[in-house]
């Protein structure tokens, strides 16, 4: 309550020291980087991992397009539909898809919309849907779809640089632009995948699994009398891939290691900035 | 962006001497004009739902608009050159829209931000949304999430500043603030027993006209289900889905006469440039 | 606590709850009026329409019933044909609620108003009357609130259709297997969301929804009247701020009638975005409805899950195979719940000195602080803001053993944490040191006292009668907090205050808002041990279940929420192998009822003032409006 009189002011002062704190703590840090700045660019991450955590206390910008602020695994953006890897020995580009109809049931705003696949043959519907869209006009990114999905084959992306000039051409997701392979989602939720790779018993589709394990039971009766259809070179590729996934902790699973020397994470991070550039590329060519 | 870089102008029909090129810029009128407007753009201060929040971290200090020069939100349509539709638009709040949006000057921009912006989003089967802003105005840019990232809307005003890069001073197609003559308002929706949009005013009494007794009118039968594969049905979501222009030419019935004017006015530019461009190729 | 009350037996008078004492107390004073709500699966009472008010003076002079929360209508259509009043009191020194109710004909619905008895209700009325076309009888100002006047119907009635109507509820039949895509638009004559009646008049089509606004105000007075005393000669000016308004916090609208600078009178005018939210939550199932609370009250998305849950829980419990959230479950919601207050009143606080004139600085820094906080929330939940984390039963997943991000992008740069070290340095250092900082920065700063002190005075009776909640009803003196006064999920094993101040102006708003922030803090510092102990147990009880059916029956699932009291009344109802969808959907919003009173705290400040008062309300529109 002081008007005028000793003191009056002082408030304003004292709020005037936390802004020049801000200023001088924004700057500070900086100088202390200064030596270190050119050294850890691009890429590792540590100088920006400081300013974008906790321990920053100045503010810090993300300098949008130049450096962009990687989103945590479990990020939500517009679905898409997990497909077999393209160079897949079994069944490359394959829906994992049953077209169960779970997802279009539990989506609150009712965006997806499937067509059952049917057998041309027997009429009878297969477990592949004939065509999937989602309307990301109304697509809230709530995530219900990807959490009830049995099948583990819709998923939430990361991509959210979706802005487009148009909405009545192409803001329906037809399943051609929706699908995106395996390895993708392995890419881009390490973590995540390994968990449901364990709830599934395997890397590869859940019918997959299952009909090798039904294969095994039936070959350990019947020995090799009669090969099973589909199990036999299913269980070649797990074997060889399975092994480094399931002993290593997480994460580390679908890395190659080339070079010793160079740093893997550092490695990694290489190799899919390659790959998105490539699909960058071919997106451009695209368009 | 940050700093004035002189590559930035260079017209590529006029080569420059390399030790030269930080020094002297020859650009084109279009480019120089387009860079400095899509440099200073002003955002209307403007927030509709839950998309303004987003939209007021990316202009806080974490995202910073004002490295795109952005950072300028005025609280006035008439300072503005660009509005971002943050947010679900409601029946109720469309009409301060339009008159809003007629309200900045030209040349203005308009971005759709989030599925509600861009067409009704989760929200769309409510009885008091608009699906999509772009029913009454037209649109520039729409940037899908809801909401969209911080950096999702960045990536959609880069966008945006690509869009303007591409515009001509001389094509006036495309920009139709560059033609002759002042453009016209986007007539002001009226709250009737419904929302009503001027613009269809003869398609309602013709409906009206039609209607039972006691049966609301508006709803129509799905149309017959096609056969066709996916791509076939893309294209005919593409052909029926009605932006606000595509709705004026679909009921071609209404056309408002002055509009129809304009359209062959500038048929008849586009004609005449066009032949100017031809003999200009025949001569060289 | 009180499901049982119907049924009670007559020998256990002594261990009645307080509910059920009243229920009783009521049913034998008012024998023929009053009656026992026998529902299967309801509680508290019937009264007879044409004695509401008598039993309702009863209800709060009586029986201590202070505090009107919640008071909504509900159409059984079909079911019992009427249309039901349902309020909710409470007592302001605690505990559970009196839940009373008062049906009348779906024709010509009527009931009479408790403003008299409840001031708070205003709004509410005002509401059921738009959505539900009840009339109020004694309501002085019964106007549509959240649609316009001249809009066709009451959109809230079961038999009213939308123009994009599919089905009566979710999930639609055409999705799936079939399968054919179409835009809702396709299907309308018009490309867009609307339906006329057929009796529609073209001929006259000015905008009838401004005139009766401006009705009641006071236009066009004969300009001698105002000024006696003086020769100057001064008129009534009617002031619109907003919807669009920079200091409005979104598409909210005030129309002012100013005598110079000061305000005579302050006429909130909402709906501007009522996104229909309960309608479209009656078509939903009831796990549909959980991301659309997230877009409520937009930036506390978690607290909008946590009360959608308890209310869904209590509904759950009545079935035989309910399993209660684990306990690592609850800390977890509590954690989140908490951070989501902190996040609040950063944003409120920020915002409030926007519109006090501190342009931005404030905000910017607090908001800088909200990152770190959205950036947890992010990892966990998936999403900044929507973060759709809560289930029936317990929480979407646990939290990540990292906060971890993957380059997915060009130029994406990664970040990795550990996230209990995160959470650990976050509630422990990061957000008491901005609190700290927050409070030497603004509180000592005499133009935000000058400005805020002895402003938008709100005395603790009026806050209780106009049913005010949250920061706005305890600055005023009144410490009730619902943690407190009805302890839900694991706050009665917690440690701590519930924060009051006593003078109830903005600057004593601030201030509570400030300590809030400090108890919240000191929740969390006992959250984080707890979080820690727990590790590894189930986040989730029993099995998790994408369409849950739903035991009949109705509740009340109430949280207190950064702005106030938060309430979900749901109603089970349609079905007899347990409904998938809920029959009626209601949100007690405390941006939408604290509202109520922002015309008489306004009443003689200057015009620059409202914006401030407002500003210490803390609004948001998505919860408004809903």
């Amino acid at each position: 309550m002081a008007e005028g009189g000793f003191g009056y002011g002082l408030g304003i002062l004292k709020g005037m020291g936390v802004t020049f704190k801000h200023f001088v703590n924004t700057y500070a840090a900086d100088i202390g980087y200064l030596l270190n700045m050119y050294s850890d660019r691009p890429g590792s991450g540590t100088k920006f991992e400081t300013r974008q955590g906790l321990k920053a206390r100045g503010m810090y910008t993300v300098e949008y397009p130049d450096e962009k602020l990687a989103v945590p695994e479990r990020f939500r953006f517009v679905p898409f539909l997990i497909v077999e890897d393209y160079d897949h020995e079994e069944r490359p580009g394959h829906d994992w898809c049953t077209s169960c109809g779970i997802c279009a049931k539990v989506c609150p705003p009712q965006c997806i919309w499937i067509v059952r696949g049917t057998n041309p043959e027997t009429g009878r519907p297969k477990p592949e849907p004939e065509a999937f869209f989602i309307d990301i006009d109304i697509c809230m990114n709530c995530g219900y779809c990807a959490e009830f999905c049995p099948f583990d084959a819709i998923k939430m992306d990361h991509d959210y640089e979706l802005a487009s000039y148009d909405r009545t051409t192409n803001h329906i997701f037809d399943k051609q632009k929706l699908s995106k392979e395996f390895r993708y989602w392995r890419t881009i939720a390490p973590t995540t995948a390994v968990e449901e790779m364990e709830a599934r018993g395997g890397w590869e589709h859940t019918d997959v699994i299952k009909a090798r394990k039904k294969a095994e039971k039936a070959g350990g009766k019947a020995a090799a009398k009669s090969k099973p259809k589909a199990a036999p070179k299913a269980e070649v590729k797990p074997a060889a891939d399975a092994a480094p996934a399931a002993p290593a902790p997480v994460a580390e699973a679908p890395v190659p290691e080339d070079d010793p020397n160079i740093d893997p994470k550092k490695a990694r991070l290489m190799k899919k900035r390659a790959e998105m550039l490539a699909r960058k590329e071919a997106r451009k060519k695209n368009k | 962006m940050s700093e004035l870089n002189l590559r930035e102008l260079h017209n590529t029909e006029f080569p420059v001497p390399n030790d030269l090129q930080s020094n002297v810029a020859i650009t084109s009128l279009s480019k120089i004009y387009n860079w400095s407007r899509r440099s200073s753009m002003w955002p209307l201060l403007f927030g509709l739902a839950c998309c303004a929040i987003e939209m007021i971290a990316t202009a806080a200090s974490r995202y910073d608009l004002s490295r795109f020069g952005m950072e300028v939100l005025r609280g006035s349509p008439r300072q503005s050159d660009l509005m971002i539709v943050s947010g679900t638009v409601t029946k109720k709040m469309v009409v301060p829209i339009v008159r809003l949006y007629n309200q900045m000057p030209e040349p203005k921009y308009v971005l759709a931000m989030g599925a509600c912006a861009s067409g009704g989003g989760p929200f769309k089967e409510g009885y008091n949304v608009v699906s999509g802003i772009d029913k009454y105005v037209p649109v520039d840019v729409y940037v899908p999430g809801c909401p969209p990232t911080p950096q999702a809307l960045l990536f959609g005003l880069i966008a945006l500043q690509k869009k303007i890069d591409g515009q001509s001073l001389a094509n006036f197609d495309d920009v139709p603030w560059y033609g002759v003559g002042p453009s016209e308002a986007v007539p002001v929706p009226v709250l009737g027993p419904d929302i009503i949009d001027p613009r269809q005013m003869e398609l309602i009494r013709r409906a009206a006209e039609a209607a039972v007794e006691g049966q609301p009118i508006g709803k129509r039968e799905a149309p017959k289900r096609q056969e066709a594969a996916a791509p076939a049905k893309q294209a005919a979501v593409a052909k029926t889905a009605d932006s606000a222009d595509g709705e004026a030419v679909a009921a071609d019935g209404d056309i408002d006469p002055k509009k129809a004017r304009l359209m062959k006015k500038r048929e008849e530019m586009l004609a005449r440039k066009r032949a100017r461009e031809a003999a200009k190729k025949a001569q060289g | 606590m009180v499901d049982q009350t119907a049924d009670a037996p007559q020998e256990q008078v002594e261990h009645l709850t307080d509910s059920e004492a009243t229920v009783r107390y009521l049913t034998e004073k008012f024998p023929d009026v009053v009656k026992a709500d026998e529902r299967e699966g309801f509680e508290g009472v019937v009264i007879d329409r044409d004695h509401l008010l008598e039993v309702a003076q009863v209800i709060r002079d009586e029986l201590g019933y202070d505090y009107l929360s919640s008071a909504t209508a509900v159409d059984y259509l079909g079911i019992s044909d009427h249309l039901e009043m349902v309020y909710h009191a409470y007592r302001t020194t605690g505990g559970s609620a009196l839940n009373f109710k008062a049906q009348t004909p779906r024709e010509n619905a009527e009931l009479p108003s408790l403003i008299d008895v409840w001031p708070g209700v205003d709004f509410q009325e005002r509401e059921a009357w738009d959505l539900f076309g009840i009339r109020f009888d004694g309501h002085p100002n019964l106007k549509r609130i959240l649609m316009w006047e001249g809009f066709h119907g009451h959109p809230m009635r079961k038999d009213w259709h939308e123009a994009y109507y599919e089905q009566d509820t979710k999930p639609y039949d055409s999705r799936w297997p079939g399968g054919d895509v179409l835009r809702t638009e396709e299907l309308n004559v018009f490309g867009k969301n609307v339906s006329y009646p057929a009796d529609i008049d073209l001929s006259r089509l000015n905008d009838e929804s401004e005139d009766a606004l401006y009705s009641g105000l006071g236009l066009g007075v004969d300009i001698q009247e105002l000024d006696e005393g003086s020769e100057l000669k001064t008129d009534r000016l009617v002031v619109n701020l907003g919807p669009h308004h920079p200091s409005t916090h979104g598409v909210f609208r005030m129309i002012v009638t100013l005598n110079g600078e000061t305000v005579e009178t302050l006429e909130p005018v909402m709906g501007y975005l009522h996104r229909n939210h309960e309608k479209i939550g009656e078509r939903n199932t009831f796990l549909h409805n959980m991301p659309f609370t997230d877009r409520l009250d937009y930036i506390c998305s978690m607290s909008n899950n946590h009360g959608y849950a308890l209310a869904v829980e209590q509904l759950l419990s009545r079935g035989a195979r309910y399993q209660p959230p684990t306990y690592r479950a609850e800390v977890i919601r509590v954690l989140m719940v908490e951070l989501t207050r902190i996040v609040n009143h950063y944003w409120a606080i920020g915002f409030l000195l926007n519109d006090l004139g501190a342009f931005f600085t404030p905000a910017l820094y607090l908001i800088a602080e909200r990152e770190k906080i959205l950036d947890f929330f992010e990892a966990t939940a998936g999403s900044r803001m929507m973060c759709n984390y809560m289930r029936f039963g317990g929480v979407f997943k646990d939290i990540p053993e990292r906060i971890h991000s993957v380059a997915n992008l060009m130029n994406d740069q990664v970040r990795d944490f550990n996230t209990m070290q995160y959470l650990d340095e976050l509630i422990n250092e990061r957000i008491p040191r901005s609190i700290e900082e927050l409070d030497q920065y603004l509180t000592e700063n005499e133009i935000i006292k000058a400005r805020t002190q002895g402003v938008g005075y709100l005395p603790p009776e009026m806050a209780v009668a106009y049913s005010a909640a949250g920061p706005l009803l305890r600055a005023s003196g009144v410490p009730y907090d619902v943690r407190r006064a009805d302890p839900y999920s694991i706050y009665d094993e917690l440690d701590f205050d519930v924060a009051v101040r006593y003078n109830g102006d903005i600057y004593d708003r601030y201030l509570l808002r400030i300590d809030e922030m400090r108890e919240s803090a000191r929740i969390l510092q006992q959250i984080l041990p707890r979080l820690e102990r727990t590790m590894g147990e189930p986040i989730f009880a029993g099995n998790k279940q994408h369409t849950p059916r739903v035991p009949v029956g109705e509740a009340y699932g109430r949280v207190e929420n950064p702005k106030g009291e938060l309430g979900y009344y749901v109603v089970s109802e349609g079905d007899e192998k347990g409904p998938q969808n809920p029959w009626r959907y209601h949100v007690r919003a405390p941006s939408f009822i604290n509202l109520t009173v922002l015309g008489q705290m306004c009443k003689g400040h200057k015009v620059a003032d409202v914006v401030a008062i407002l500003g210490s309300i803390d609004i948001v529109l998505g919860e408004t409006d809903r």
